[in-house]
């Protein structure tokens, strides 16, 4: 008998807590929301897009610096670097620089020579998020090259209200 | 902003011929981001620098377009070789009828 009670008792304690479960797996999705993180990676895509055309990207050759941690999203000191012989057969026409997490992606696009000597440019920029950014490098032979880097900001530079 | 604000140049006065030269190019400006907003909640226009640009001798050597993403006060630092002794001037060009140019010699050897 003792058993008969009790057995049903532990099914609903069981199913009570497959339910907490399930609502505690869907507030989590709910707060990590990947919806909007993705809409901001398509944002960034599009803009690539837009720099580059139709045109593939290699991987390599750029290479960029930025702070892995900054506290202050506001003056973030950016470095882009292209291998590139830098003469006037081969030389990098563009940098362009785009960011994942910002509301804009764009951040500049610096248009180079040959007589720029090296293809080297420095930059302090705005961050909005915790975020990639990439580093595109159009050359002159009309192949593109990319580069990124991840960092951590503690602070947005999107908060601040005058 | 102003129509005009104050630049520095920061590169070598004297060069020899060939050798790569670092410039550092800086203007005052707020670079509004056109994302903040006010405390009685409204949008503060959009107020930036569009472009930069650098000619040695009136041949352009380096351009570039700013975005909302570049900080305030911004800075560039890139590269030129010297080829002769001349005059390099620097142009941004802004919203709002923004318009700065700054002018440095360099004298190669």
């Amino acid at each position: 008998m003792k058993i008969n009670t009790l057995s049903p008792q532990i099914h609903s304690r069981r199913d009570w807590l497959r339910q907490v479960q399930k609502i505690g797996l869907v507030t989590l999705s709910f707060c990590l929301n990947p919806i909007s993180a993705f809409a901001k990676k398509a944002d960034a895509a599009l803009a690539i897009e837009k720099l580059t055309g139709s045109n593939s990207i290699q991987e390599g050759r750029v290479s960029l610096i930025i702070p892995p941690l900054v506290e202050n999203g506001n003056l973030v000191v950016l470095k882009v670097s292209v291998e590139s012989p830098m003469t006037e057969a081969d030389y990098v026409k563009a940098i362009h620089v785009i960011a994942e997490g910002n509301p804009l992606p764009n951040i500049f696009s610096a248009y180079l020579t040959p007589r720029s000597g090296k293809a080297i440019v420095t930059t302090r920029v705005r961050l909005g998020d915790s975020q990639r950014v990439w580093a595109i490098a159009q050359m002159s032979d009309g192949s593109f090259w990319k580069g990124y880097a991840d960092t951590l900001v503690t602070l947005s530079a999107c908060t601040e209200m005058v | 902003m102003s129509k005009t604000s104050r630049t520095v140049i920061t590169m070598p006065a004297q060069a020899k011929q060939g050798s790569i030269i670092e410039i550092r190019a800086i203007a005052q400006h707020d670079m509004e981001s056109g994302f903040r907003y006010s405390e009685a909640g409204k949008v503060i226009p959009r107020d930036i620098i569009r472009t930069f640009s650098c000619t040695y001798n009136n041949v352009p050597v380096f351009s570039a377009d700013f975005y909302p993403g570049i900080g305030a006060n911004p800075l560039l630092i890139f590269t030129t070789i010297a080829t002769e002794t001349a005059t390099l001037e620097f142009k941004w060009v802004g919203d709002d009828g923004y318009e700065a140019i700054n002018q440095a010699h360099i004298t190669v050897t």
